[in-house]
C-alpha cells in the first residue's frame, strides 16, 4: 500500500486575525505555523494504513521553503519521506497549485494506492484543488470522509450529512478527503522526532502557471461589534434570559 | 442568464439553494435553474416562486442519487449548450463539489463562498477565506464565471413568480463519471432528535460542561425547546458527544434562529460554525469570554447552576 498526503503550512490563528500593511496575508510575525486540522487527520489515517498494510507514507507540499518544518513535523509520527514543491512563498491559485501536484504525482515511481486530502484547508477554503487532482489523475474521489476501509482492493467510505450517514466505495487507486474526527491523530514520540531528521525531503521548484482567480486584497470580516447585553450574574439572570426568549418566540 | 445548481436529496430541496437563486436574480434579470437527477423535478415551483423561469432536469439512469462528479459532467453539457454567463450554487459542501467537478471537466477557475459579485473583465468576487473571518476580493479571469454562494449571505427573497418551466435533458454521462454515488446510508439524529441544520434552536457545550454526564442539563433544555444538542470540537475531541454534533469550522456550520452556547469560550473555529445564528445566547463564568463578542445576549455564571433554573423557569412560564 503506497499512500500519498498532501498538507499544506498554514498560519495557526487562534483569536483575532491581523492582516499586513498590504492587506494581503495575514500578519505571520508573532504566530506558529501548522497543517490544517482536517491534514492532521490524513496524515493519521496514513500512518495506520502503513502501519496495517505495510508500504510507504508519502508527503506532499507545495508552499515556501519553511514548509519543510511541517514535513518534518508528520514525518515524525510515521512517515517515509516527503516531496516539497517551493515557490517564491506566493499564494497559487487552486488551478496551479493543482496542476503543480498533478505533474510531481505523476513524475514518481511510486503509483500511489491512495491519495489523502484534508477535507478543506482552514485558510484559502477554495474548495476544489482534490477534485481538479482527481481530474487530471482519471481517479475517482469520494470527499468528506469521517470513516474508512480498504478491503479487496476498493476503499469504503462514510461520510456524515445533515440527518444521517452516506456510505460510498471506490475502486483503488483513488483519492480521499478526510475529516476531523477520522482518528485521533497521534503526538511525535522523541525518537520519531530524531528519525525525522534523517528522513528523505526531495525539494523540487514548482511550474508557476498564470493564475485565473487572483487575489486583490483581504478584509477582516465584521463582526457584531456591540458585544452582548449582559442580563445579569448566576441564576438572578434566569427571569431576563426567559423574557428574551417570549420576545424572540422561542418559548 | 444565470444558471443556479438547485441541490436536493432525493427529491427534497436544500434550501441555501432558493438563496442561490435570489443571489442571482439580485444580478441578472434572467436566472434559469438545473436539477440533478428527476426526482428535483418537483421542485419546479418553489424554484419559479424564487426567480427561475425554467427548471432544468438532467435525467439519466445513474443520477437516482448524489453523485457529484456525474452532476459535474450534467453541468457541463447544459453550460456548453445554454451558454450562461455564470453557474451559481449554494456554498454547501455538496454545492462546492458539484461545481468543483464542472470547472475540472471545464478547466476553469471557480470562485467558492462569494458574497458579492459583479459581473465583468475579469469578474471581481468577494469570497469567505479563514471560515468567514477574512474576505478576499479577487480577480475571477473566465468569461463563464462559476461561483458558489455563501451560505447565509443572503436571505432568500420570494418574487412569487410562477412554477418554472420543466426542461428535461440527459447528459452524456462516461462510466466514470458514476463511479462513486451513494451506496447506503442511514439516519444517525441528534440526542434531541432534531439534527443539528435543520434544528431552530441549538443548545450547544463546550469545555466548561467539565465531562458527558454534564450535557444532561443541555439535553433537557433542548428537548424543552424542540431543539438540538451541540457542542465544541474539544468536547467531541474529549469523547464526550459523538461527532455528529460538533459545531464549527470542521464540524456543522449552523443558523438557527436561537444558539444557546454553554461554557464555549469562543474559539475562531467555534465561532464560524454559529455566528450566522439569529440570536445567540452566551452562558459563562467567565466575563472575558470572546463569545461574549459575538453573542447578543449574555450570563455570566456557572451552566450547571444557571441550566436547570432556566429549565423549570420555562416549563413554569409554558405552563
Amino acid at each position: 500500500m503506497n499512500v500519498l498526503v498532501c498538507l499544506k503550512r498554514i498560519p495557526l490563528a487562534g483569536g483575532t486575525l491581523i492582516l499586513t500593511p498590504d492587506a494581503m496575508d495575514i500578519e505571520t510575525k508573532y504566530l506558529g505555523f501548522g497543517i490544517s486540522p482536517h491534514e492532521e487527520n490524513a496524515v493519521e489515517a496514513g500512518v495506520q494504513l502503513v502501519e496495517q498494510m505495510g508500504g510507504t507514507l508519502t508527503l506532499l507540499t507545495l508552499g515556501p521553503s519553511d514548509a519543510e518544518e511541517q514535513l518534518r513535523a508528520s514525518l515524525a509520527v510515521g512517515a517515509t519521506r516527503a516531496i516539497l514543491l517551493e515557490t517564491d512563498g506566493q499564494e497559487w491559485d487552486p488551478q496551479g497549485t493543482a496542476a503543480a501536484l498533478v505533474d510531481a504525482i505523476n513524475a514518481e515511481e511510486i503509483n500511489f494506492d491512495l491519495i489523502i486530502f484534508g477535507a478543506e484547508s482552514a485558510d484559502s477554503a477554495g474548495y476544489q484543488i482534490h477534485i481538479r487532482v482527481a481530474h487530471a489523475l482519471a481517479r475517482p474521489i469520494v470527499t468528506n470522509v469521517k470513516a474508512m476501509r480498504i478491503e479487496n482492493e476498493r476503499v469504503s467510505c462514510e461520510r456524515v450529512v445533515p440527518g444521517g450517514r452516506e456510505y460510498y466505495e471506490a475502486p483503488l487507486p483513488a483519492i480521499i478527503t478526510v475529516r476531523d474526527g477520522l482518528n485521533i491523530p497521534r503526538y511525535p514520540s522523541v525518537p520519531g522526532r530524531m528519525q525525522a531528521r534523517k528522513k528523505p525531503i526531495d525539494i523540487k521548484k514548482a511550474q508557476a502557471r498564470i493564475p485565473k482567480l487572483v487575489k486583490l486584497n483581504l478584509t477582516v470580516a465584521p463582526s457584531k461589534s456591540t458585544g452582548a447585553q449582559i442580563l445579569g450574574t448566576g441564576i438572578e439572570a434566569v427571569p431576563a434570559l426567559v423574557a428574551v426568549l417570549k420576545k424572540i418566540g422561542a418559548i | 442568464m444565470i444558471l443556479v445548481l438547485v441541490d436536493h436529496d432525493r427529491g427534497e430541496l436544500d434550501p441555501l439553494s432558493l438563496r442561490a437563486i435570489t443571489a442571482a436574480c439580485k444580478l441578472e434579470a434572467s436566472v434559469e435553474a438545473v436539477v440533478i437527477g428527476k426526482e428535483g423535478a418537483g421542485l419546479a415551483e418553489i424554484v419559479g416562486q424564487y426567480g427561475a423561469k425554467k427548471l432544468h432536469v438532467a435525467n439519466h439512469g445513474a443520477l437516482s442519487d448524489y453523485t457529484p462528479m456525474a452532476s459535474g459532467r450534467a453541468l457541463k453539457d447544459l453550460a456548453e449548450r445554454l451558454k450562461p454567463v455564470a453557474i451559481f450554487a449554494a456554498g454547501s459542501p455538496r454545492g462546492n463539489e458539484q461545481l468543483a467537478h464542472l470547472a475540472s471537466f471545464l478547466d476553469l477557475p471557480m470562485a467558492a463562498e462569494c458574497s458579492e459579485i459583479k459581473f465583468g473583465t475579469p469578474h471581481i468576487v468577494s469570497r469567505a477565506r479563514w471560515a468567514g473571518n477574512l474576505i478576499e476580493e479577487a480577480e475571477v479571469h473566465s468569461e463563464l464565471l462559476i461561483a458558489s454562494v455563501l451560505a447565509f449571505a443572503t436571505e432568500p427573497v420570494s418574487v412569487n413568480g410562477p412554477s418554472a418551466m420543466i426542461e428535461e435533458f440527459t447528459p452524456n454521462l462516461e462510466d466514470a463519471d458514476s463511479l462513486v454515488h451513494v451506496i447506503s446510508r442511514d439516519n444517525g439524529e441528534s440526542s434531541g432528535g432534531v439534527t443539528l441544520t435543520d434544528a431552530k434552536v441549538i443548545v450547544s457545550g463546550g469545555r466548561g460542561v467539565g465531562g458527558p454526564e454534564g450535557f444532561g442539563n443541555i439535553e433537557a433544555l433542548a428537548t424543552l425547546l424542540g431543539g438540538a444538542v451541540g457542542c465544541s470540537r474539544v468536547v467531541t475531541s474529549s469523547g464526550w458527544r459523538p461527532h455528529l454534533e460538533q459545531v464549527g469550522q470542521t464540524g456543522t456550520k449552523v443558523a438557527p434562529d436561537l444558539y444557546i452556547a454553554c461554557g464555549i469560550s469562543g474559539a475562531m473555529q467555534h465561532i464560524a460554525g454559529m455566528k450566522n445564528s439569529k440570536t445567540i445566547v452566551a452562558i459563562n463564568t467567565d466575563p472575558e469570554a470572546p463569545i461574549f463578542k459575538y453573542a447578543d445576549y449574555a450570563i455570566v455564571g456557572d451552566l450547571h447552576k444557571v441550566l436547570p433554573a432556566l429549565t423549570s423557569a420555562i416549563q413554569e412560564a409554558k405552563g
